[in-house]
């Protein structure tokens, strides 16, 4: 009994083989050096390719983009204080890449499937995962935060690079599927020197996989520049492995919104792959453990100051007449409120149960895993009555 | 009943889940036309097409972690290792993304991967070709570790591992590919012996020798042996390395009081310590003697001329065996 939900009969090439597709000329990269639509200044770009595909958005939706930036920043802030506090671990800040972020996020359907790494918070606010989910993992209460298939969005990756094929697979079994969904991969500057993101890179193109590739280039990798990692720009590696590239200002919401359509399309009429360079620049730390000032200038971040995310939609949104003191305030009540339930939620987040060790380590039961389960409850109950009370 | 090598087992047992199971995919280097090198996968492209039988590009982690993206996606990903030591590049993939992911997620996402592994030596490969890697993965929580001894099990554990939800590496004896046995390919998966459960392959009462995949026919060769000098060997073939049956194991060394362990895999940290350990604590009032570990060597796999030497044979047992019964051995007056 054979499959009838496959793409196509047994026998059949399912992918488009490299042979004899093996073109003489590499795609190419499009949009120039970066495709910009609204200046550091908050001047709106006319850029007739690229505007097409962000024409359809109205000024409502303008503001919901800033919205959703100021909100992301604002969860950001006060993650980064309840780490402060005591009250997280760790926190890694998504300060300054609030536009690659939500611009991405902002683009996919509900059916498409995004495979991120730690710090695309924005990105899994925009698929709808809680705020307080956002920080679970980083509370120390579970090794993460959400329900995958709730949000269609992985849970966050921290080993570098290798969500890069989880994606690749996942659109893969897309294609099997003969969906029209696309999986996305986010990573950063740092994952490109990964041999996982060079071996999924490989195998979208052999097979031609909707898959897209996001790589939010912010300059550091923990401590290391940029150009520790590549002598050319990123973006242009992409055609060394047969896919088609464009680099964008990754501080550029709209911008990014364009150019992640144009590959989410590509994508779903099986054009494969497409990889997208976002530059753009982590303002603050690593993570909350880190100091950056032992290794980067300080006028290096007044430089990307002046090109803020937020900064320039905001400008562009005062020159269209659409920041109206009504908009403002209702901005600056919806992030305050979600940081308030943010807190809230951290704060009174239940500890787990010490047996939760134990949980889900396999499906199903497993001997070795009872046989220390029990040792260890007995173990526990041997204080009973003092301070495991309750514990069990 | 159909009388089939090693390799024609499996290759059957992949058969029946491609077709049981359209969510079966098998991915590997040269496993298409070529049917692996080891022809394991013959016929199976033909007949499944490149969809289902996927000839990958040369990369190991990306073939895991590809299958990882699969299962998320709600595929069962069979995945071929073509050999032993070239599983180290998917390391990675398999030790922090295949075994964690259950746990990470919180049982949300499940990954019903298998990993095919054909190891050990005694095929006069050079180097990296003759391993024996299984202590790294049932070292490691999360996932199952399997190996087989003879085709029906070979037939019957590839199925229970593709049906299984939690990832198995199946360790295939590469060297007992061409041995052949007979197989039922009607055997009901639901009432098969459980591919966690070692099984007593010969029955004893002096000695218990416990080992697995490889070395299961030298060991009950050896049992035969022992049997010629009155002695009277059990042999427990693990077919489950993670977790190990340690009740059927302990049961036996209860009624024999001694315990020999041999695998091809290097002594220090391997299988047989864990084994030795185990049974010293849960039994160590039945023991009479000290268990006994007979493996290879703590060196690099050999070059070929010298492997006989390196791999546990048959006289090599039995002289475990006797170190095990204190009769005089090729230890017999050294301290330690």
């Amino acid at each position: 009994m054979r499959s009838t939900v496959l793409t196509d009969e047994p026998g059949q090439d399912a992918y488009k083989a490299p042979n004899p597709g093996i073109s003489a000329a590499s795609p190419r990269r499009t949009g120039g050096d970066l495709v910009q639509l609204i200046s550091p200044e908050g001047e709106r770009i006319s850029h007739p390719e690229f505007d097409l595909w962000v024409s359809d958005v109205t000024d409502e939706q303008l503001c919901s983009l800033y919205e959703d930036m100021m909100v992301i920043r604002r969860i950001d802030a006060e993650a980064t204080a309840l780490q402060r506090q005591g009250e997280l671990a760790l926190w890694p800040p998504l300060l300054g890449q609030e536009a690659s972020q939500i611009g991405a996020g902002r683009a996919l359907r509900d059916d498409d499937f995004v495979f991120p790494s730690y710090r695309d918070n924005g990105v899994a606010y925009c698929r709808g995962v809680e705020p307080t989910d956002l920080v679970r993992a980083w509370r120390g209460n579970a090794s993460s935060g959400w329900d995958p298939y709730r949000h269609n969005i992985a849970t966050q990756q921290i080993i570098i690079g290798s969500q890069s094929l989880h994606a690749t697979g996942y659109a893969m079994g897309i294609q099997h599927d003969g969906a029209d969904s696309v999986a996305v991969a986010l990573f950063g500057d740092g994952a490109t020197s990964e041999g996982d993101v060079n071996e999924a890179m490989v195998f979208a193109a052999s097979f031609q996989v909707p898959v897209v590739f996001i790589c939010q280039n912010n300059h550091w990798a923990i401590s290391e520049p940029v150009r520790i990692q590549s002598h050319i720009q990123i973006a242009d590696r992409a055609s060394g492995f047969g896919i088609p590239s464009m680099r964008v200002d990754g501080n550029d919401v709209l911008a990014v919104l364009a150019v992640t359509r144009i590959a989410l399309d590509r994508a779903r009429k099986g054009g494969g792959p497409t990889f997208i360079e976002a530059v753009t620049y982590r303002m603050g730390p690593h993570t909350t453990a880190d100091d950056p000032t032992r290794y980067r200038d300080a006028n290096e971040l007044e430089d990307w100051a002046a090109k803020d995310p937020i900064a320039r939609l905001k400008a562009l949104l005062r020159t269209k007449g659409l920041l109206t003191e009504e908009v403002e305030a209702k901005t600056q009540a919806k992030a305050d409120e979600v940081a308030r339930n943010l807190r809230a939620g951290v704060i009174n987040m239940p500890d787990p149960a010490p047996l939760d060790l134990f949980k889900h380590v396999y499906s199903t039961p497993n001997s070795w895993i009872e046989r220390q389960k029990d040792h260890y409850s007995r173990y526990l109950e041997s204080f009973s009555g003092s301070t495991q009370e309750g514990a069990l | 009943m159909s009388k089939l090598t090693f390799a024609r087992a499996i290759n059957a047992g992949l058969r029946k889940s491609l077709e049981n199971d359209p969510k079966v995919v098998l991915m590997g280097e040269d496993i298409g036309a070529l049917g692996g090198v080891f022809r394991v996968t013959d016929g199976l492209q033909k007949d499944f097409g490149k969809h289902r039988v996927v000839d990958t590009p040369l990369a190991e982690s990306a073939i895991i972690g590809t299958a990882v993206g699969l299962a998320y996606r709600g595929y069962r990903p069979v995945c071929e290792i073509q050999f032993d030591g070239f599983i180290y590049p998917a390391f990675d993939q398999i030790v922090s993304q295949v075994a964690k992911m259950h746990y990470r997620t919180q049982g949300r996402v499940k990954m019903p991967i298998t990993i095919r592994v054909p190891f050990g030596g005694g095929i006069g490969s050079p180097e990296h070709h003759s391993e024996s890697p299984e202590a790294y993965f049932t070292h490691t929580s999360g996932l199952r570790v399997i190996s087989v001894s003879n085709p029906q099990d070979a037939y019957t554990m590839i199925q229970q591992a593709i049906a299984s939800d939690d990832p198995v590496l199946y360790f295939e004896p590469k060297r007992r590919y061409h041995d052949k046995g007979e197989v039922d390919e009607t055997a009901d998966l639901s009432t098969a012996l459980s591919m966690e459960k070692a099984r007593v392959v010969t029955p004893g009462s002096d000695v218990t020798l416990v080992t697995y995949g490889p070395l299961v026919k030298t060991a009950n060769d050896a049992a035969m042996a022992a049997a010629d000098e009155g002695v009277s060997v059990e042999v427990i073939d693990l077919r489950s390395l993670a977790p190990i049956d340690f009740q059927a194991v302990e049961a036996s060394v209860r009624k024999t009081g001694r315990l020999v362990i041999t695998h091809e895999a290097a002594q220090s940290g391997g299988l047989g310590a864990e084994i030795a350990a185990s049974i010293t604590e849960r039994c160590f009032n039945y023991l009479e003697s000290a268990p006994v570990r007979i493996t290879g060597f703590d060196i690099p796999y050999p070059y070929s001329k010298l492997e006989m030497h390196h791999l546990p044979d048959l006289d090599r047992i039995l002289d475990g065996v006797d170190r095990a019964l204190g009769r005089g051995n090729s230890l017999s007056g050294l301290e330690g």
